[in-house]
């Protein structure tokens, strides 16, 4: 081990390969595209229920991102994994509260509160 | 009690035991959390998209203005740059680095073509009086989908970039690592772009 | 030429900004003939400004922090003598314009740039000490946050002499922050220095929190990790987590006063109140990325001067990341009575009132190391004393006011701003001077005056007290915040005694530079020659005070939690001395060591960003340019750059011995 790296004195890598396969970026493409495209039929299709649109399009989506996750960043349970994945898991509870709470919570705040233009009216 | 792990045969002893990480490591996990942090305030510009995309105040909705061929488009680029950024990846690995240079090359013929399709929507919009200033709802998609372009922009510049550093100092392993965060980002790009095509453009038509 | 800039600008007709002016002056002018004199900028450059070394970072984050403290707390004088004087029809000697902006620079300065700076400090020294690693993950992007942070410095304190701040309190809630009410340049001083000081911030929080999940000494895994460092890691990635919100939300109330977007106006759609949902989400995790790594420094102290190992380690650390997860979903509680209606009120409610369990968790904890241990009563024990019964009161009080319909009532009145000036000076003040008299020796070689410590703790323990118990009362009866006057001559006697207790602590800021200069002069007689000045546990004791820049000489191989402890027990006749070290020494194998070089960069960029703000609150857009191509070109400079620093073996071996020596000399 050369002192060619650090003051840190690091352990060398470990030799697995970091970047996936050839085979693992033409299956994510694969799905990818049959997820994207899926997702703009269901958008500008008759033939599903309406209202279950916006599910299904979610479900895609995530779906996709699951793809990129896996196939494109290389996101495992292996042990070298763990600290990548927990982030990952972080940020999705994080990403989630910030949406969809503040969806929740604007949406009640504008059912309870008198409308912005009959508010500036009234203060004319 | 546990032994401590020797630098040849560390296997046995769990990972957060072996000591500090290689540089290789410690700067990809570093990126990650960055590209955490940008997956963040993604997040707090979609909230306030899907709060203010019913504020048209009187003005066009998003129904009205958006061309769902030019974004199936702008998407079928962005993720075959994606694909051909990974393959660039492999050829550095399998050190043929003529094919890093052309991989690379698409990637970046890949994401200009995006933001160009991207650049003439935003200017349609703009001349036709939808421009961010006429609703919240437009300086929402602007903000959200503008700043996503930001990020393809300058990703193409630190491409750029990459490519004369691989040309200057070659394969060592500073330009292998930037490299490698490079990919990292161009993937989490992708992936919010799935996100803004799903919520924004396809959700504006249900 | 200059945008908006004019000589009108500067405030000439306000004496109270010209003569603070005039003193700063002085004062800056003095601090530089006395460099000048010294022949000290040479290697001030050499040494710290350019430096990439966590521990001078970290030092330089605690001066800025107190530097600051002195400026913020300028203010809160000015505020209590205020309301001292204007009871009844009298007007004060403050016009509203003026205390509106003193207010706002208080709350600002307060938490961007003091609370954050001395935490960041204290992680920034401690934790790669206590990991027994060399250094941070990034030490070159470690300068360049510091540097960062100190140009949103710079720009909030300019925002005194050119041109004005923000009047909207500290958060500059729209509408009021929007041109359409703000139209000068205050809110756009207050928004560009805080996205210049954030993306520093953010970028710490990347750096420290890769530091302690990637690099750790050889056997250190999560389990034997010093629990200041599990509060170090809560509050780094609840700093990665919650920054790039409070950058997005400011980036959207900047592109509504620049650009004329609508997020948050009260025109064409936008809505006031999705800021205040947005700022929240960052606001409350932001008060927990405070507290946390004070609550690890605890945990350090009560177990080193109870001569105890800490009880409930692992209890500690469950608490502590429950509090990390649990402190995103509280923020509502902050805009009870904006009308998100009674369900989703009981929702924040409640789970405001489960995120002061774990609090709870870990007050027990430090009581029953302290029950049974060996106490030595010392400054950094007395900090954690007045903590335990100040944060206590301040915790309750905001279980209190988690009650929804309690809220309604207590909402914005002085009874809120006892409750977080009670958890924020009971909490994370004394934590940070716990944590300065417990690292200092470390960080300098001698230890501070211990009798002039334990008089900076009686007055900011007394004076805090003096100075926030009448404001409960006076929030009880009525008494909003951010008032300038008021009519009610019977909270008159109470606002005196809360200026008597404003009094006092600013005694007590008085007497820590008596004692830090009192004890610069005593140096020689409190000097810290074996490195381990408390008969510490953790590895940081296990270095020279000050360590070599390199930390450790070779990396130690850990084998329990409370590392230094261990060793210290396997070796007892060398008991509070470098025992790694002399066991080591016996045949050490030192290898030549990287380190990374010092760096100009930091300053530089901090420079451009500067630049950059200031061009952009006076819309001078030439400046804009030039500071922008900097900006660029020295990072491309910085890409190319490809030096490090060797250090020999030779240097490390004369390094060591010549520290055996002195050891051995005691």
């Amino acid at each position: 081990m050369n002192a060619s790296s650090d003051a840190q004195g690091k352990v060398p890598e470990l030799t697995a390969r970091t970047h996936g396969s050839r085979r693992s970026y033409i299956i994510g493409l694969v799905f990818a595209v049959t997820l994207t495209v899926g997702s703009f039929w269901a958008a500008s299709s008759e033939q599903i229920y309406n209202p279950g649109i916006p599910l299904l399009l979610a479900v895609l989506a995530i779906a996709q991102i699951g793809i990129h996750l896996v196939f494109f960043l290389h996101i495992s349970s292996a042990p070298d994994q763990t600290n990548n994945l927990l982030s990952v898991a972080f940020g999705v509870f994080v990403v989630g509260l910030i949406v969809f709470g503040s969806m929740l919570i604007m949406a009640h705040l504008k059912h309870m509160s008198v409308p912005m233009d009959t508010l500036l009216q009234m203060q004319r | 009690m546990t032994t401590v792990a020797s630098t040849a045969d560390g296997a046995g002893v769990p990972l957060s035991f072996r000591g500090p990480a290689s540089l290789r490591i410690v700067a990809g996990f570093g990126f990650w959390l960055f590209l955490l942090s940008d997956i963040i305030l993604f997040a707090a510009l979609f909230a306030a998209y899907a709060v203010l995309s019913t504020e048209t105040a009187g003005g066009p909705a998003g129904r009205d203005l958006f061309d769902l061929h030019r974004v199936f488009l702008e998407t079928a680029c962005l993720l075959l740059s994606s694909v051909t950024c990974g393959f660039g990846s492999l050829a550095i690995q399998e050190q043929s680095y003529g094919s890093t240079y052309l991989w690379l090359l698409v990637t970046l013929l890949l994401g200009l073509a995006f933001l160009i399709f991207e650049a003439s929507e935003f200017a349609g919009f703009v001349a036709a009086g939808a421009g961010p200033s006429r609703s919240a709802f437009l300086s929402a998609f602007f903000t959200l989908v503008g700043t996503h372009g930001l990020h393809v922009a300058l990703g193409l510049c630190w491409l750029l970039i990459m490519l004369l550093q691989l040309w200057t100092f070659g394969f060592d392993d500073k330009a292998r690592r930037r490299l490698f965060c490079f990919g990292l980002f161009w993937h989490a790009l992708d992936i919010v772009w799935v996100g803004v095509f799903t919520i924004v453009y396809l959700g504006a038509r249900t | 030429m200059f945008g908006k800039l004019t000589w009108a600008a500067i405030p000439i007709h306000q004496p109270i900004i010209m003569i603070t002016a005039a003193v700063i002056g002085a004062v800056l002018i003095a601090t530089a003939g006395l460099i000048t004199r010294n022949r000290w900028w040479l290697p001030l450059w050499r040494k710290w400004i350019t430096s990439v070394d966590h521990k001078r970072i970290g030092v330089m984050y605690m001066v800025l922090a107190l530097i600051m403290l002195i400026r913020g707390f300028a203010d809160a004088l000015m505020m209590r003598t205020q309301l001292a004087f204007a009871a009844g029809g009298a007007a004060g000697y403050l016009p509203p314009e003026h205390y509106d902006q003193v207010f706002s620079a208080h709350g600002t300065i307060m938490i961007f740039f003091v609370a954050m700076p001395f935490i960041v400090g204290l992680m920034n020294f401690a934790v790669p000490l206590q990991l027994g690693i060399r250094d941070v993950a990034f030490p070159v992007l470690n300068s360049i946050s510091f540097w960062l942070t100190a140009s949103g410095v710079l720009l909030v304190n300019l925002s005194l002499v050119v041109g004005e701040f923000a009047r909207t309190g500290w958060l500059a809630y729209p509408p009021l922050s929007e041109t359409t009410y703000s139209p000068g340049v205050g809110v756009d001083y207050y928004l560009w220095s805080l996205q210049i000081s954030g993306a520093g911030t953010l970028l710490s929080g990347i750096n420290l929190t890769t530091t302690i999940l990637k690099l750790r000494a050889p056997g250190m895994g999560y389990s034997r990790m010093p629990v200041f460092c599990w509060t170090a890691l809560a509050s780094n990635l609840l700093i990665v987590a919650a920054f790039p919100i409070l950058t997005a939300t400011f980036a959207m109330l900047l592109l509504d006063r620049y650009c004329g977007f609508h997020f948050f106006t009260t025109e064409l759609g936008g809505n006031p109140m999705m800021y205040i949902n947005l700022i929240w989400i960052w606001g409350h995790p932001e008060v927990y990325i405070l507290i946390l790594p004070a609550f690890g420094v605890f945990s350090e102290v009560v177990a080193t001067f109870s001569g105890k190992p800490l009880f409930g380690y692992r209890s500690m650390v469950m608490a502590t990341m429950a509090i990390c997860v649990l402190s995103f979903t509280v923020w509502l509680h902050h805009f009870f009575t904006m009308g998100a209606g009674a369900d989703v009120n009981g929702f924040f409610g409640i789970m405001t009132m489960i995120i002061a369990v774990p609090t709870g968790v870990k007050v027990f904890n430090w009581l029953f190391t302290l029950y049974g241990g060996r106490i030595r009563y010392t400054v950094p024990i007395y900090w954690t004393l007045g903590f335990m019964v100040t944060f206590l009161i301040g915790g309750m009080t905001g279980v209190l006011m988690a009650i929804p319909p309690a809220d309604f009532v207590l909402h914005n009145s002085l009874f809120l701003i006892a409750h977080f000036h009670n958890t924020a000076i009971g909490g994370v003040i004394f934590g940070v001077m716990a944590g300065y008299s417990y690292w200092f020796p470390k960080a300098f070689g001698f230890r501070l005056n211990e009798l002039l410590g334990k008089a900076v703790f009686w007055c900011w323990f007394f004076g805090f007290y003096l100075a926030f118990m009448p404001l409960y009362a006076l929030g009880l009866m009525g008494a909003t915040r951010r008032m300038q006057h008021y009519s009610n001559l019977n909270w008159q006697p109470l606002m005196h005694v809360a200026w008597i207790g404003a009094m006092l602590v600013f005694l007590g800021i008085i007497l820590t530079g008596v004692q830090l200069y009192v004890s610069i002069k005593q140096r020689t007689r409190t000097a810290d020659v074996t490195g381990d000045p408390w008969n510490g546990r953790t590895l940081e004791w296990s270095t020279p005070s000050p360590p070599p820049p390199w930390n450790f000489s070779i990396l130690p191989h850990v084998e329990q939690s409370d590392a230094f402890w261990g060793t210290k027990q396997r070796i007892p006749a060398l008991e509070g001395s470098r025992a790694q070290c002399h066991a080591a020494a016996a045949a050490p194998h030192y290898e030549p060591l990287h380190v990374p070089a010092n760096t100009p960069i930091g300053i530089l960029l901090a420079i451009c960003a500067f630049a950059v703000g200031f061009s952009l609150i006076w819309h001078i857009f030439w400046l804009l340019t030039i500071g922008l191509l900097a900006a660029v070109a020295i990072t491309l400079r910085q890409a190319w750059r490809r030096d490090e620093l060797h250090v020999p073996v030779e240097q490390i071996v004369a390094f060591e011995r010549s520290h055996a020596r002195a050891g051995a000399e005691t």
